[in-house]
């Protein structure tokens, strides 16, 4: 074969002086990047437009191996950064991608009001339903009876539903794929770009190294085998319903597409409402730096 | 590309044409990256480009030369690129 003068369509988005990255051989966390990547390409999206911000994790990488403006905040708190981001420069398409511990845990609670604010965000969640970062300790998302560093006798916690949750609490879009559902995982993450108001993606991903070693499950080829034999996507399936368990199956597909006024857009009319013709809408925030 | 790999094997099981298989080739770190074992199968679709984690492989459809009779697709990968450059 002869040499080709091509390069990888997705290394315009990453810093390639930081690879090869820390994710560990078989995490999907990578995957996920790469789909992210590739629904940028497809959307034509605006780069300038994008600011990124990810909270602490394993996921929590992602925004120093992207190349876009973004932002590594403290634990849990990438949604609130993102929301001051958002509101100081609302014509910015601000994305957070995070892991379950850092945004269903220490984050949890930031996570719920966002949605029910509705916010404009578009969250994209990886879940590894483990604290991997921090050594394989029992998270919110654990499903029950996993072997964790935390529980070494298996989990007796039910474990958050985190589709039921965001949508129970408010949010416009919400889907699940797993690292296998690669051409699904680009388009959602594109119809997200499209949404107005607070989007949720979970992507279910292997953990080799914690999850899957301590429970015996394989390595990540092995579990994304299991996702592609175990999964059912379902449409507008009741999120009540996908809750995952440790080997069952499970439930992805896009379940909550729905509108909603978000945040900014009841934020000026209940001011206006309140201050009538004498409302001034507040001036555009300008980057010193650009 | 091929020091990006991790020999997970996603892009080996996951390839719809099965093209590629792990090389018992080490890269720098001892991990055995994959390799193209049937370049006439690929159809460039690029999945083994979308699964993996490292950023370390692609597919691409290539302009189909106009000397060769049977139009197909090539294989290009840049484990190929970086193999022979």
């Amino acid at each position: 074969m002869t040499i080709l003068d091509v390069t990888n369509p997705v290394e315009p988005f990453l810093r390639t002086d930081r690879m090869p990255h820390i994710w560990c051989p078989g995490c999907g966390i990578g995957t996920t990047v790469n789909c992210f990547a590739r629904a940028l390409i497809e959307s034509k999206i605006d780069l300038q437009s994008l600011a990124l911000v990810s909270g602490i994790g394993c996921t929590g990488r992602v925004a120093g191996y992207v190349k876009l403006d973004s932002f590594h905040t403290t634990h849990g708190r990438a949604i609130p950064f993102a929301t001051g981001l958002k509101l100081a420069n609302p014509k910015l398409n601000v994305i957070v991608y995070s892991g379950d511990g850092d945004l269903s845990a220490i984050g949890g609670n930031h996570l719920i009001h966002a949605a029910r604010r509705n916010i404009d965000l578009k969250v994209i969640c990886v879940n590894n339903l483990i604290y991997a970062m921090t050594g394989g300790q029992t998270a919110p998302t654990t499903p029950g009876h996993a072997i964790t560093s935390t529980s070494p006798y298996g989990t007796c916690e039910p474990a958050f539903n985190l589709p039921h949750l965001v949508e129970a609490a408010g949010a416009v879009y919400v889907a699940r794929w797993t690292t296998f559902h690669v051409k699904q995982l680009a388009r959602s993450i594109g119809e997200a770009f499209q949404k107005k108001g607070f989007s949720f993606i979970e992507v279910i991903s292997p953990c080799p190294t914690l999850y899957q070693r301590r429970n015996k499950l394989g390595d990540g080829l092995d579990t994304m085998k299991y996702y592609k034999e175990k999964s059912k996507v379902k449409h507008g399936a009741p999120t009540s319903e996908v809750g995952l368990t440790m080997t069952g199956e499970i439930i992805v597909g896009k379940f909550v597409d729905r509108d909603r006024p978000d945040y900014q857009s009841l934020l000026h009319a209940q001011m206006v409402e309140s201050l009538g013709e004498s409302y001034v809408e507040p001036s555009e925030t300008v980057c010193s730096c650009s | 590309m091929v020091e990006r790999c991790k020999a997970c094997g996603f892009c080996v099981e996951f390839c719809p044409t099965k093209v590629l298989a792990l090389s018992s080739a080490f890269n720098s770190k001892g991990y055995h990256p994959p390799h193209v074992v049937a370049p006439e199968k690929c159809s460039g679709c690029d999945l083994c480009g979308m699964y993996c984690p490292d950023f370390a492989i692609y597919g691409q459809r290539l302009p189909v030369a106009k000397e060769a009779a049977p139009a197909r697709t090539a294989a290009a990968t840049n484990l190929e690129v970086a193999r022979e450059s």
